[in-house]
């Protein structure tokens, strides 16, 4: 069941030229609604003014050597291991999605595009279909349980925002691919063809609806990322106080409450507030 | 000035939103980031400010302190025990930076045993005086300290 290339199928039904030239559709779209979306959101002018203006404060100049060094800690760090997120639940999840969604994409291309026959290796339909169910696992996980609305705000899982636009499109289209591929291969109709319906609504508000969703934040958030390593390693910190090593005599004679309360060597004082996660309703 | 976000740091953990004492940072139900609901009711208590990992919120202190253009910032960092201040005016000169304990024992070991503490006396609960009082306004010592007591006098006006 799933070792059958569903994209063989639907090819029976759907000349391929028309499946590639949707695919290709979907690609032009994602371009367009990201660039709509940064004229509209400013966001780049954003980053651009900030860098300026922090140019005054920094205290080094960072070398080619440096930037590659900060985006490669970005990429290892940020990217493939989602750091950002503080609540280890979320990015568990995070990571599911993400992943699961690089694998469904690569193998919708791959299926499309180079092996769009029932001849197509079997692992790389396998891999589609576990893909889907990746993105499923810690979409579903984050809809029910993680997202803050539920979480923390107190709302029922039911109620929906335009926020919703991109994890519903997203979980659409996987679900309703992964249900449609096994109905078919069940040979379940009329079923299967409300499914390929379904999952082809999802797909299109997907792709089609990035300028309204957050979609492009897979291009926007590595590249907030990499400035924050960047206003660390050059010095400018937006601002904010360096905290320095407690243990050194020059900063404690600096700040003699320090090893006066503290002794001369501070301990480690573990969580406070950060103890419990944040639950508000 | 209120508090504001700045929605590039933001990761909506929803810290703010916990601690805020006047329960106005709530998370935005379009881009699932916190935002200052109703600015007009911040107090500027800073809370959040020192609560928020990600140091996405910032005030405009006071002009009494720093000239109009300035920025303060804060960053509380609970495993080392301090907190830093820096104050920095509008043409970056006067840089001001502050470090002080905020505690002097690791979170959560010096939690008071009231329950090992002896209960108070029928007395004391009919007295008008709270739990501890006498103790704590120093009446122990003779009687409540004043100026007088002291030594010292009023001064009319503004002092610094």
């Amino acid at each position: 069941m799933f070792a059958s290339n569903p994209i063989a199928d639907l090819a029976t039904i759907i000349p391929l030229d028309v499946i590639q030239g949707y695919v290709i559709l979907m690609f032009i779209l994602v371009v367009g609604g990201t660039i709509f979306d940064m004229i509209h959101k400013k966001s780049a002018q954003y980053f651009f003014a900030k860098a300026k203006a922090a140019e005054a404060s920094r205290t080094r100049e960072l070398g080619a050597g440096d930037k590659i060094g900060i985006a490669a800690s970005t990429v290892a760090v940020d990217m493939i291991t989602s750091g950002e997120f503080c609540n280890p639940k979320r990015r568990v999840s995070h990571l599911f999605t993400m992943y699961g969604f690089i694998l469904f994409l690569l193998t919708t291309i791959a299926l499309v595009f180079a092996y769009p026959t029932q001849e197509a290796p079997g692992i790389v339909s396998q891999l589609w279909h576990l893909g889907a169910a990746m993105v499923m696992f810690g979409g579903y996980w984050f809809w029910f349980f993680i997202r803050v609305d539920v979480s923390a705000e107190g709302v029922p899982w039911h109620r929906i925002v335009k926020a919703d636009l991109f994890i519903l499109s997203l979980l659409g289209t996987t679900t309703f691919g992964l249900v449609w591929s096994i109905l078919h291969s069940m040979g379940v109709a009329p079923w299967n063809t409300v499914f390929l319906a379904l999952f082809i609504i999802s797909a299109t508000a997907l792709f089609g609806g990035v300028y309204w969703s957050k979609f492009a934040h897979m291009f926007f958030k590595p590249a907030a990322a990499f400035n924050k390593r960047v206003i660390k390693a050059d010095g400018s910190r937006e601002n904010l106080p360096e905290l320095g090593d407690l243990t050194d005599p020059e900063l404690q004679k600096r700040f003699p409450d320090i090893p006066e309360y503290m002794g001369s060597n501070p301990p480690n004082m573990g969580l406070g507030i950060k103890r419990e996660p944040p639950r508000h309703y | 000035m209120p508090t504001f976000v700045y929605m590039t740091r933001c990761d909506g953990c929803g810290h703010c939103v916990d601690i805020c004492p006047s329960d106005i940072m709530h998370i935005d139900t379009t881009y699932r980031r916190a935002y200052n609901i109703e600015p007009s009711m911040c107090w500027e208590c800073y809370s959040c400010v020192k609560a928020c990992p990600q140091h996405a919120i910032d005030v405009r202190g006071y002009a009494d302190f720093a000239p109009l253009g300035h920025s303060v910032r804060v960053d509380r960092d609970e495993e080392k025990g301090v907190i830093a201040w820096r104050i920095k005016s509008r043409n970056g000169e006067i840089d001001l930076n502050l470090l002080a304990p905020i505690t002097t024992k690791p979170w959560g070991t010096a939690i008071p045993q009231l329950k090992d503490v002896p209960a108070p006396t029928q007395e004391q609960r009919d007295s008008q005086q709270l739990y501890n009082e006498p103790k704590y306004i120093r009446m122990d010592d003779g009687d409540v300290h004043t100026l007088k007591s002291n030594g010292l006098e009023m001064k009319k006006g503004v002092t610094y």
